[in-house]
């Protein structure tokens, strides 16, 4: 237990190592330490980031959906009007064509008994001529009473 | 392995294989060997414990300096494999290791040194890492290198079992722990110095703990104030180096008595003791660190 050199010796082998330790031991391990450091903080912020972006995506997806069916339901109404619209035209158009088709008929029918009964005119003329020859036995001179022939026509 | 008697047992595990100067017309008195006297000065192994003590300050503990310098050299080794592999990406299994120790270190000083330096962490951390794994050696078995060294030396090189002395424990001889204790001094001066200058270091050991503020006053309490702040100076490298020394000597020495009682059954008492000396080499470690951090944190406070 004697107090000799060794002190010395041992100081420098405890100068060496300290230097030796901070040299090449400390800075290189302490930098990679505060490296992550580093790299975990911004990792953490980018996760935040994230999260904030995605409840904002989210809200905005959640607002498009909305307005979208607020859309969808405007345009169901709007083709629904516009149905009601076409099936109340649609009827105008059948009931006007109906009343004209119905106009139509009426004046053919009304054209074809004018025609009859100017035939029947005809026909009456020509059967009393027929008639009035057979009566008198002798011919008739057709020009002499056309016109009165044409009165009696006129008259039916 | 017990040596003839207990005496001679415990006395040779606590010798110191010791390397130095005999001074020229020594009378040399080894066991087994004729008397011899030195013509002239001479560097040799010392053969007995007188003979280390005859040799004064000319001498190395061998031993000593051999094992803590390895030691050193293998932390040095594996914090710089450590250090190799350090990145700020995923951490493999042995930088994790490596970094838990940075990390416990690093917080140690950020706790108690409130100054800037590059020099307190690293120091730090040797002084940690080294006082534990000097004191790591005290759980070996007392006789295993010490036994297996002494019976190579006598065995083939013809030295004598004095000669042969082999302590393992570095942190058991106070050259180790007074020596890094007072370079932690040293250090406590030069960062007082850096931190306040000349002048305020002067006044450190001479304007304290009797403060006047009469100049003539001052004058004359200055011898006081120097005697008590050198006393206290010096007594914080002591108790620092006495107090690591005598924890780990007093371990050891349980255990050398455990072995010249019980030879091949010392294990029955030992093993309780090494549990719980694990505790005592972790906490001295731990407690030489944070005082040195403690030091030099008041150098550089202001008071």
């Amino acid at each position: 237990m004697n107090i000799n050199a060794t002190l010395i010796g041992q100081a420098i082998w405890f100068a060496l190592f300290v230097f030796f330790c901070m040299k090449f031991v400390w800075p290189p391990i302490s930098r990679a330490l505060d490296e992550r450091k580093q790299k975990i903080a911004e990792g953490l912020s980018a996760a935040d980031r994230a999260e904030r972006d995605l409840e904002l995506a989210q809200e905005k997806a959640t607002a498009n959906l909305k307005e979208s069916k607020e859309k969808a339901a405007e345009i169901i109404d709007q083709a629904n009007r516009r149905a009601n619209q076409i099936v109340e035209e649609a009827k105008d158009a059948a009931r006007t064509e109906g009343e004209r088709l119905i106009a139509k008929a009426q004046s053919e029918i009304d054209q074809q008994v004018n025609q009859a009964r100017e035939q029947l005119r005809k026909d009456v003329a020509v059967l009393a001529l027929n008639g009035a020859e057979k009566v008198l036995g002798n011919e008739v001179n057709q020009d002499a009473h056309t016109q009165l022939l044409e009165q009696l026509a006129a008259e039916l | 392995m017990a040596g003839s008697n207990a005496q001679d047992y415990i006395k040779h595990h606590l010798g110191n294989l010791t390397y130095g100067e005999l001074p020229a017309g020594y009378v040399r008195e080894c066991d087994g060997r004729d008397t011899q006297t030195l013509t002239e000065s001479t560097w040799t192994f010392a053969c007995s414990g007188n003979e280390a003590k005859d040799m004064g300050f000319a001498a190395f503990h061998v031993d000593s300096l051999a094992w803590s310098g390895g030691l050193g050299i293998i932390m040095c080794l594996l914090f710089w494999l450590g250090a190799r592999k350090a990145t700020a990406g995923v951490p493999s299994g042995f930088l994790n290791f490596v970094e838990t120790i940075i990390e416990f270190i690093d917080t140690q000083v950020r706790d108690s040194f409130h100054g800037k330096s590059k020099l307190v962490a690293p120091l730090s951390l040797v002084i940690f890492c080294w006082v534990f794994l000097m004191n790591l050696m005290d759980l070996i078995p007392v006789d295993f290198i010490p036994g297996t060294f002494s019976w190579i030396m006598t065995s083939f090189f013809g030295w004598t079992a004095q000669e042969a002395y082999f302590k393992i424990v570095p942190s058991t001889d106070p050259n180790i722990t007074l020596s890094m204790s007072f370079s932690v001094m040293l250090l406590v001066i030069f960062f007082t110095i850096k931190a306040k200058g000349v002048g305020g270091f002067v006044g450190t050991l001479t304007l304290h703990p009797f403060e006047a503020s009469n100049p003539v006053l001052k004058v004359l309490l200055m011898p006081v104030n120097l005697l008590l702040e050198t006393i206290g100076l010096l007594a914080k490298p002591v108790s620092l180096g006495l107090r690591l020394f005598g924890n780990m000597y007093a371990g050891e020495f349980v255990f050398i008595m455990l072995a010249a009682m019980m030879g091949a059954w010392q294990f029955i008492g030992a093993w309780p003791w090494a549990v719980f000396h694990i505790l005592v080499i972790t906490l001295q470690a731990f407690i030489f660190m944070v005082l040195t951090i403690v030091y030099l944190s008041m150098a550089v406070e202001d008071h």
